[in-house]
């Protein structure tokens, strides 16, 4: 058998059975599912509001910038979750004793991460087709970019994620990051049209993947003109895939690096003084 | 000090060869110049107080830590060098906590063995098959059941199956019975001479209990003051230990203690002086255990230099 595959189809079997595990934990499923189902609650309430300019109502906007939203944000804090929990209880200590350990195991991560985000998206885009009017599949290309979209936000959020799980040093520390998060929610015109926003407030939305991730799955979703509401009156296909690209290719140069840094310094002693901690923790 | 004969032995035979291996933690010198090897087969016990170095020891020799000076070969590779193909041949014992908690027993096995397959040999088949063992490290029953559900023994020998999946040439056990119940301990104890039976495998396992040591190890080495202050089998460093004896004896109704290292001439020479008038006489030699007790306890109230000195004293 050949060495260099092994790992990456042992780490196909490994994700494959994590998600196994999530999706038979109750705690787990009720996890993915409640902000999900208070989502659709919130914007059953929206149903009757409609923007200036718009043919839809504001909850059928903001039901698909709502996926694109939950696909960074799942992809982002699935991978610091997991990673900085699993380092901390010796996953991945074990992982890192094995031939090409490492290798299977962020494969792993990646599958188990990627299911999930994409289960937690169907969740709330089957119902919200029904409840919501006028939120469907723009025909097969509308269908195509629906793909695209989740699959590059993976792409640009996933490593990004590996490199802030590695930088934390316990699952405590991310509060850290939410708030950063939930600000660049509030400015990437999710459950707002960005156009609402001053000029160099929507410069810094436009930075980061969760408005273009939003953009892409209106684009996928609304009837298209719709597009007459975002900015330059386009759903901007070219720089979508423009940023976000940029950000999966910055991920991947910087995740592999920080990851290596980060898995050299697992050691038996590092996990146990990592345990103690944990269990002098009064937050536990 | 080296023959040139011994060298090229060693250049076949040792499993593990550390020489003057140094570990340097800012200002603190953990380990000072540690040397030993170790030969195919052969289960050797790394035996010393808590913070001795035993820890940092065996992660550098498994790739874990790198060190700040020494030659290192572990299966005739540098540890800091090592790749996967000599990672495949190591097996590293860690201790469980809540990690793979949603696994089961026997789906956690099969996943971590799947890395070893391209590794298998004619001789050597890899990894080990899962249901073999399993049963070989007696879980048979709980095969099936999560491993958040284990008990701590049952967690223990599951964390020692992950070590031996690949079915290591070299082993390697930290602390491996921290926290265990005295019938635990013995289950454990027979699991590791089972394994050291069955496939020649070498094991190094680190200990800070005496006895354990003695009942597992073919070869115990003793760490303190960041330095291997002993190395021997029990019989052998019990026997360099005989030097020092304590000699009681009365007279005229008084008691009297005498410690000496040459028991025999010194009780010749007491009976020449009084004769009929010694009773109650009694030679006993401290034993290993003893002697080791009181470089632990000196070592740990901070006399970590004269305890040293003390025990090496006694066992040159």
């Amino acid at each position: 058998m050949n060495p260099t595959w092994t790992p990456y189809r042992a780490g196909l079997s490994r994700g494959w059975s994590e998600f196994k595990h999530a999706i038979t934990t109750p705690s787990e499923v009720i996890g993915t599912l409640f902000p999900s189902a208070i989502a659709i609650i919130v914007m059953i309430f929206l149903r009757d509001v409609i923007v200036d300019g718009a043919s839809v109502s504001l909850a059928s906007m903001t039901l698909p910038s709502l996926l694109g939203m939950n696909i960074a944000f799942s992809g982002l804090m699935g991978v610091v979750g997991q990673l900085s929990i699993e380092r901390e209880d010796g996953t991945l200590l074990r992982n890192k004793a094995i031939p090409g350990g490492m290798t299977g195991y962020l494969i792993g991560i990646v599958i188990s991460v990627s299911t999930m985000s994409v289960i937690a998206l169907l969740l709330v885009l089957a119902p919200g087709m029904f409840l919501f009017e006028g939120v469907q599949f723009n025909g097969i290309t509308g269908v195509l970019t629906f793909i695209w979209v989740i699959a590059l936000g993976l792409f640009a959020t996933m490593p990004i994620g590996a490199v802030f799980g590695s930088v934390f040093g316990s699952p405590r520390q991310i509060g850290l990051i939410m708030l950063p998060i939930t600000g660049l929610i509030a400015i990437s015109g999710i459950f707002y049209p960005i156009t609402a926003l001053p000029e160099w407030v929507q410069w810094i939305g436009q930075v980061f993947p969760i408005y273009w991730l939003g953009l892409g799955m209106r684009s996928a979703l609304l009837p298209s003109e719709m597009a007459m509401v975002e900015i330059g009156e386009s759903w901007r296909h070219l720089e979508t895939v423009g940023v976000l690209g940029l950000w999966a290719i910055l991920g991947l140069i910087v995740a592999p690096i920080v990851l290596r840094r980060m898995a050299r310094r697992e050691s038996g002693s590092a996990v146990a003084a990592r345990r103690e901690k944990a269990m002098q923790s009064p937050m536990r | 000090m080296t023959t040139a004969r011994s060298v090229a032995v060693d250049s076949l035979e040792a499993v593990l060869s550390v020489s003057d291996l140094r570990m340097r933690y800012g200002t603190k010198d953990v380990l000072q110049g540690v040397t030993f090897k170790a030969e195919r087969g052969e289960v050797l016990a790394l035996l010393g107080p808590n913070g001795a170095g035993k820890t940092t020891t065996i992660e550098i020799l498994e790739g874990f830590r790198m060190r700040s000076g020494g030659e290192v070969s572990v299966l005739g590779t540098d540890p800091a060098q090592g790749k996967e193909a000599w990672r495949a041949k190591l097996g590293v014992v860690l201790q469980s906590w809540r990690d793979h908690g949603k696994w089961r027993v026997r789906e956690l096995l099969n996943q971590l063995g799947r890395y070893y397959a391209p590794y298998s040999t004619e001789q050597v088949r890899r990894p080990w098959d899962t249901d073999e063992l399993i049963a070989a490290v007696g879980l048979t029953e709980h095969a099936n059941h999560k491993v958040a559900t284990l008990s701590g023994g049952q967690r223990r020998r599951l964390d020692v199956a992950i070590g031996i999946v690949g079915r290591p040439e070299l082993l390697f056990l930290d602390e491996p019975t921290v926290g265990f119940d005295p019938h635990a301990r013995r289950e454990f104890h027979d699991l590791v001479h089972r394994l050291s039976d069955m496939d020649d495998t070498t094991i190094l396992l680190t200990t800070h209990d005496l006895d354990e040591a003695e009942k597992l190890a073919d070869r115990i080495l003793i760490l303190a003051g960041g330095r291997i202050i002993a190395d021997g089998s029990a019989d052998a460093l019990a026997q360099k230990m005989s030097t020092e004896a304590e000699i009681k004896w009365t007279r005229d109704g008084e008691r009297f203690v005498h410690s000496t290292l040459d028991a025999t001439k010194y009780v010749r020479e007491l009976f020449a002086e009084y004769g009929d008038e010694i009773g109650d006489l009694e030679v006993r030699r401290a034993t290993l255990e003893e002697t080791y007790m009181e470089m632990v306890r000196r070592f740990e109230t901070g006399q970590a230099d004269s305890a040293v000195r003390a025990f090496e004293e006694v066992t040159k």
